[in-house]
């Protein structure tokens, strides 16, 4: 876990008064604090959460289609369950279940796999949108099943696919707060802290809050436009 | 210790915070509620706002829709928490907190679902409405928002569902939820027992009938659009198929 | 109801229309005017601009050059110190209820009745009490040949009865004028002569202005008092039906009908 730096605000603590709620020099000293916080947690939870749920949604997505029929009954309702039941409490049962694990690497877990049933539900759209006459030429063609995956269908079903993934981790990127919950130091949680230690909340929440908006509204105009342009070439 | 005493045990101590439980389940039940309430009249609103052609309604919807989104969940929640009692709004309660993070969180999101719902109800209506001079309240309120509401609702039903899943992390500012209760019931039996066991069956029973819920809502919509077939012909043993076109309510 | 004006000013008056989607100039430098009571029938090639007339009356399009008056007043702008002004909203609302449409692909409520369809807007727009509507609506559907269909959904009708309650529908706001845009053109061949026998009753029996978009020959020639032709964006042919259609001056004109009347 990440220390948090001791602050001592010293302009007096917010009162009930509007006038002392917005501190320029406070704002500026905590700042580089919370922008490490983003860079060290935030932003690492969210790239190996992505790399995972990634993987694991195309692992899902395939086994759906490939699995006996009461196998794949069994793992759609698994997924259904991880992505209706909420992420706080999956990340308490680990944090409390494996009390040796790494606080953080129960993050990298939770978020892969809660996320990865969302992004197998893209997958499975993505591959379903692969047309039949596809499958029909590798069948006619003698292709075996790995192949026709690898070389056929993944590479047509994945281009589609690529604007709703970045979608989904733009969602995980905004739900990281909720590591929290296990005592992570990511962003939020380092601005409550040092609310906490100085009685002084307004600046650090609000720098956290600006620095989401700040990574995540460019972000979702470059999936947009993305999006736009894939749906043109098609 | 063997394992069935140990699940034994669990089990006695599930009774015995049966009450506190079901209390904390109630909670969570009216914070999800009253959280997708306030959220539909924020997203009903931004949405209007944000799909009207004047841009000084447009501008500032498209800006609190961004801003909402953009902000975390949990950032809103203590902004709410700490920062609004500075502006002198204090909330006594927690609940209230939660309310209204929720709300404008998940609002701005449900925002966005109903301007393109509103978008996609066919251009050919919204021609109609100009030939019959209806003016723009009267043609939302009578022709467009009620055939965007059958196209919104799988959104709104996705939605409400992470509302649900958002909704425990409130228990942080202090609300006594299902979420808080389980964390009770882990302390005297397992994190095994108290959070996957009961935590999550509960949220997911939660969130299937919501779904069911919403499910039930967009046939009624879309049958008073005229498609598909209405609650009755699907809840009846032997449906009836019609034959040429379908009719309205059932009334066969 | 519409306040009767000088008969002398014309219904509709294009001066100097321009309309441009783009780069793509759909109609320039048009002029042509409509007597109070005259139906017209624009005919000609797809996309010489023939329907984009009637929904720049019905101000479904943006009208990017010269004027459009209705009953003499101006409908989109007006000309004021040389400049060209858009007018206001309020006063084009109050034109615009003069003008009714009937669409291609009916266009009806499917959140609503058929009965509800017909009296919304009597009620809402025009203030009508709604015994009043419902009792105007009920002798509508009487008329277009469906009086028994007033509580059924719209889409649980034919192709032809929706458009047949399209009309009911435009007519139950006694339009001044009444724009027919391709009325039968998404309808079973079967029924179409229905849906113009409804119309040439409306024709025969009232006095409404229409402008009519059709690829019914027949039809035009039976309702209309004039024929225009439509070729790139400009009016190359106009008179009366008798002489437009057996003895055309224009080539192009001959060959149009020469092309929609030869495989009749």
């Amino acid at each position: 876990m990440i220390p948090v730096m001791p602050f001592t605000a010293d302009p007096a603590p917010a009162t009930g008064s509007t006038g002392n709620v917005w501190n320029w020099d406070f704002a500026i000293e905590i700042f580089p604090a919370i922008l490490r916080a983003f860079i060290e947690v935030t932003l690492l939870v969210t790239v190996v959460g992505t790399v995972i749920a990634a993987l694991l949604g195309l692992v899902i997505a395939i086994l759906l289609r490939v699995l006996p029929r009461p196998l794949a009954f069994v793992l759609r309702w698994a997924a259904n369950f991880i992505r209706m039941t909420p992420l706080v409490v999956q990340l308490l049962v680990l944090y409390y279940g494996f009390t040796w694990m790494d606080p953080l690497t129960i993050g990298f877990i939770v978020f892969g796999i809660h996320y990865a049933t969302y992004m197998s539900e893209v997958y499975r759209a993505g591959i379903d949108s692969v047309p039949k006459g596809q499958w029909e030429a590798t069948k006619a063609l003698s292709m075996s099943a790995g192949r026709t995956w690898r070389r056929v269908v993944i590479p047509q079903a994945l281009r589609s696919t690529i604007p709703s993934l970045g979608n989904y981790a733009i969602s995980m990127f905004k739900d990281t707060p909720f590591l929290f919950v296990i005592s992570v130091a990511e962003m939020v949680r380092v601005a409550q802290t040092i609310g906490a230690q100085t009685f002084r909340y307004t600046e650090a929440i609000t720098i956290a809050g600006l620095i989401f908006l700040a990574a995540s509204y460019p972000t979702a105009l470059l999936i947009n436009r993305l999006e736009k342009r894939l749906a043109y070439a098609n | 210790m063997d394992w069935l005493e140990q699940q034994q045990q669990n089990f006695e101590s599930l009774q015995n915070f049966g009450p506190r439980l079901w209390d904390g389940f109630l909670l969570t039940v009216q914070l999800t509620l009253l959280g997708a309430a306030l959220a539909f009249v924020i997203a009903v609103i931004l949405g209007l706002m944000g799909g009207s052609p004047k841009w000084w309604l447009r501008t500032p919807a498209r800006i609190i829709i961004e801003f909402f989104r953009g902000t975390s969940l949990l950032v809103q929640l203590f902004w709410v928490y700490y920062v609004l009692p500075l502006f002198g709004l204090t909330l006594e309660s927690p609940f209230t907190v939660g309310v209204i993070a929720l709300g404008v969180n998940y609002g701005a999101y449900g925002a966005e679902a109903v301007r393109a719902s509103m978008t996609s109800v066919a251009s050919g209506q919204w021609e109609a409405t100009v030939a019959l001079s209806m003016s723009w309240t009267h043609k939302i309120r009578r022709v467009i928002f009620p055939q965007a509401w059958a196209l919104m609702i799988p959104s709104l039903a996705n939605l409400l569902v992470h509302l649900l899943k958002g909704s425990a992390i409130v228990y942080i500012v202090g609300l006594n939820d299902f979420n808080f209760e389980l964390d009770q019931l882990r302390r005297v039996t397992s994190a095994w027992f108290s959070y996957a066991f009961v935590g999550l069956i509960g949220y997911f029973a939660f969130a299937l009938a919501l779904t069911q819920g919403m499910r039930l809502l967009e046939i009624r919509a879309k049958h008073r659009l005229g498609q598909g077939l209405s609650m009755r012909e699907i809840l009846s043993p032997a449906p009836k198929v019609p034959t040429s076109g379908i009719q309205p309510g059932g009334a066969s | 109801m519409p306040t009767p004006t000088d008969p002398e000013v014309p219904v509709i008056e294009f001066v100097d229309v321009q309309k441009s989607f783009g780069d793509n100039i759909v109609l320039k430098d048009l002029n042509f005017s409509v007597r109070r009571g005259e139906r017209v029938t624009l005919i000609g090639p797809s996309g010489s601009g023939k329907t984009t007339i009637l929904r720049l009356v019905m101000t479904l399009e943006e009208l990017t050059g010269g004027y459009i008056f209705v009953d003499g007043e101006p409908l989109t702008h007006r000309e004021k110190d040389g400049k060209r002004v858009a007018v206001s909203s309020k006063e084009q609302k109050k034109l615009r209820t003069r003008i009714g449409m009937v669409f291609q692909q009916f266009n009806l409520f499917p959140n609503m009745t058929v009965l509800e369809n017909i009296i919304e807007a009597p009620i809402y727009v025009l203030g009508q009490s709604k015994a009043e509507a419902t009792a105007k609506a009920h002798s509508l559907l009487e008329q277009v040949g469906l009086p028994d269909k007033a509580d059924q959904h719209p889409l649980s009708l034919s192709g032809g009865q929706q458009q047949r309650v399209a009309i009911a529908r435009a007519l139950a706001m006694d339009p001044e004028i009444l724009l027919l845009d391709e009325v039968t053109s998404a309808l079973d061949p079967e029924v179409v002569g229905d849906v113009l026998n409804i119309l040439r009753n409306v024709a025969d029996t009232t006095n409404v202005t229409m402008l009519i978009v059709t690829h019914e020959m027949s039809f035009a020639r039976d309702v209309s008092h004039k024929v225009m032709m439509f070729d790139g964006g400009r009016v190359i042919e106009e008179g009366a039906p008798e002489k437009i259609f057996s003895d055309p001056s224009h080539q192009r004109t001959q060959q149009f009908l020469s092309a929609v009347l030869g495989d009749a």
